[in-house]
């Protein structure tokens, strides 16, 4: 029987076959590291007399805590601070190359990995992070990883880990104007669940995700931790080779050749079986966003806020209650007249380039909306230049936005980019949980147009809504 | 790690669904560069309730948490396990549990459990009709107790048998050395590397 992506790039990394029940033990082909999850691994390396197994597989770089403003004075939050150096001092400790605050490599770690071509096609990737689900992208078998995991890497260079089942996404058609790679993960979130992918890897297929772009592509795999699916996988296409060709670290010349052929290889085979199936219709997605405290509760922007009592389940419906009285909603009201008083564009979901293009070119010659702060955060420094070369911060400051440097900010408010209590916000990231962007605060979570569109108005909007109204009677 | 077999204490019923990790320890408690001292940081936002669970006395010096599907969601910060741990928690049970958390809890010794969510509702009702009741989580026998309860717990074998014996992971990983030194050997030279020399 025919072999799934998932289940190819497992078998390549098996070190060692668990018995019955027990784990299998994989090698590891890259390990990101960032200052929040890797304190107490390098501790723990220290205590025992362990080194870094593979320095040449491990990589770091600063991007939770940093702040996105002054960033060539020292930072002001003494723990931020502290955590920062403690990861300098590890790094040079144990030889592990790191691209620190103000270096031209320095970003969100999801951002950076693919950008310098490390990120390939049928590897494992791990971070201490939940979103290292972003890698899939690229047809690698890339998961979230807690502190325990980052010491045994860094140890070992593997992990023992249960073959996960697999689920395949399939979405097929084409995605109308104005619906995103957004629209689609949230549009899945909300059909499978927040636990609904436990246990699985999730792979992505279909028309609708061969024609999206590499970037897009990454939006889609980085929520999959939102569905509570480890990993999410596309497979490797022309779209993929294009993309990694003559970056930094991809492959060249005979190599480059031995590599593109073994990862033509690694598509799932058409006789294997997947343990379970979701099928999408593309033309059926319109612009998507939360109305509640978890990614599962979006619903369309032309849709309304719920009422808990209509959700059936009755732990769902409790939750929705709870939700609605967090967010300060009332059931019926349609999503479009949702006033907010931020607008957040960056994140690992939606901080590439190609997401800044979007958003610039629906504010282009606007002004946002009186009394609405929008940040734009580039999701790497590189990102940041490529953006300034196109005047990209040119167009966001002369709308009247905040052009910041790279980092995660206020995806989760690690940094001082956070929304004050009660504070509303429709933001290009990925977790609309209590709190998340800041104590108290209220998330909307939304694509790149949707943001852009809602910074114009002020009210939750797509960028049809900016279009003038068509005259009834032609002139 | 410390092996754990068999652990009696009072249970703590948190009636939520998709309990994710920012609520367990929200991100502003993750600057700290130590592995304990994050009891203060568990559930920080809702233990501002005064009618919070964690808040009456009769509940406060729980060590068993028995709460909503999908416990454990979201950001894989392991400091989630360290908080709960570092309150006083040595089980947490719940008919289902994110990925990630329950890995986390494993390397740990915190005990994630998972029964029909039936047997959660069942001790929810005991333990707010008799606040302060305890519960046995016993890894040995694979039950949990609750009063007249025994409803059969859900470890799966490899997970149960690192926490009955204590082992560390990185320690087993050792043993098996010369396997992964004999797949790197194999390995395709056209692999990504971030250094130019080893």
């Amino acid at each position: 029987m025919g072999r799934t992506l998932a289940e190819k790039v497992w078998d390549e990394h098996v070190v060692r076959h668990g018995g019955a029940g027990e784990p299998d033990l994989l090698y590891i082909d890259l390990h990101l590291l960032h200052e929040v999850t890797s304190p107490q691994a390098f501790e723990g390396l220290r205590l025992e007399g362990r080194a870094v197994r593979r320095r040449d597989l491990t990589i770091a770089t600063e991007d939770h805590n940093t702040p996105t403003l002054d960033i060539d004075k020292p930072i002001a939050d003494p723990t931020s601070r502290t955590q920062i150096e403690t990861l300098r001092r590890n790094c040079a400790e144990f030889g592990v190359r790191l691209h620190p605050l103000g270096d031209a490599e320095q970003g969100i770690v999801h951002v950076v990995g693919p950008q310098l071509g490390l990120t390939q096609p049928g590897t494992t990737v791990v971070c201490g992070d939940s979103h290292t689900s972003t890698h899939g992208a690229f047809g690698a078998l890339a998961m979230g990883i807690g502190t325990s995991e980052v010491e045994h890497v860094l140890a070992t260079q593997t992990l023992p880990l249960s073959r996960p089942r697999t689920m395949a996404v399939t979405v097929e058609g084409e995605l109308p104007e104005g619906a995103t790679a957004k629209d689609v993960i949230l549009a899945v979130i909300a059909r499978i669940g927040t636990g609904g992918g436990q246990g699985y890897v999730l792979e992505y297929r279909g028309s609708a995700i061969r024609a999206l772009s590499m970037e897009a592509r990454m939006t889609i795999c980085n929520m999959s931790i939102e569905a509570g699916a480890r990993a999410g996988m596309i497979a490797p296409d022309e779209t993929t080779f294009a993309y990694l060709q003559g970056r930094d670290h991809a492959p060249t010349g005979a190599d480059w050749d031995a590599a593109v052929a073994h990862w033509r290889t690694l598509a799932t085979d058409d006789d294997a079986q997947f343990d379970a199936e979701v099928v999408v219709d593309a033309a059926e997605l319109q612009p998507f966003v939360t109305w509640g405290t978890n990614p599962g509760q979006g619903l369309p922007l032309s849709g309304a806020v719920p009422d808990p009592d209509a959700l059936g389940d009755e732990g769902q419906a409790a939750a929705a209650r709870r939700a609605l009285e967090y967010m300060d909603l009332v059931p019926g009201t349609p999503l479009r007249d949702i006033a907010v008083d931020a607008v957040f564009i960056g994140s690992c979901t939606n901080g590439r380039i190609e997401d800044l293009r979007a958003a610039a070119e629906v504010v282009r010659g606007q002004r946002k909306a009186d009394g609405v702060r929008v940040l734009v955060v580039p999701g790497s420094a590189r990102v940041r230049l490529q953006a300034e070369a196109e005047g990209l911060d040119r167009v966001f400051t002369d709308f009247g936005a905040e052009w910041r440097f790279a980092g995660c900010s206020m995806c989760l408010g690690m940094n001082p980019d956070q929304l004050a209590p009660g504070e509303r916000a429709a933001s290009t990231s990925n977790r609309n949980f209590e709190g998340r962007q800041g104590k108290g605060g209220r998330t909307h979570l939304v694509s790149p147009l949707v943001a852009a569109a809602t910074a114009v108005r002020g009210t939750l909007s797509a960028p049809v809504d900016l279009e003038a109204p068509q005259p009834l009677v032609p002139a | 790690m410390d092996p754990v077999t068999r652990h009696t204490g009072v249970g703590v019923p948190l009636r939520r669904n998709d309990v994710d990790t920012d609520q367990i320890i929200p991100a502003v408690y993750l600057k700290r560069v130590s592995r304990t001292g994050f009891e203060d940081g568990l559930f920080s936002a809702w233990r501002q309730d005064p009618s919070f669970v964690l808040n009456q006395p009769a509940y406060s010096s729980g060590s068993v948490l028995v709460a909503g599907p999908d416990f454990g969601t979201g950001s894989s910060r392991e400091h989630a396990v360290w908080a709960l741990k570092d309150y006083g928690f040595r089980a947490v049970l719940s008919s289902r549990f994110a990925d990630i958390f329950r890995g986390n809890a494993g390397k740990q010794g915190l005990v994630a459990g998972q029964l029909a969510q039936e047997d959660v509702e069942l001790i929810w009702k005991q333990l707010e009709a008799r606040p302060g009741t305890e519960v046995t989580v016993d890894l040995q026998e694979r039950v949990v107790l609750c009063a007249e309860l025994v409803a059969p717990l859900h470890v799966d074998d490899y997970t149960r048998w690192r926490l009955l014996e204590g082992l560390d992971d990185v320690g087993l990983t050792l043993r098996d050395v010369d396997a992964i030194d004999a797949f790197e050997q194999q390995r395709p030279a056209w692999k990504p590397r971030t250094l130019l020399e080893r």
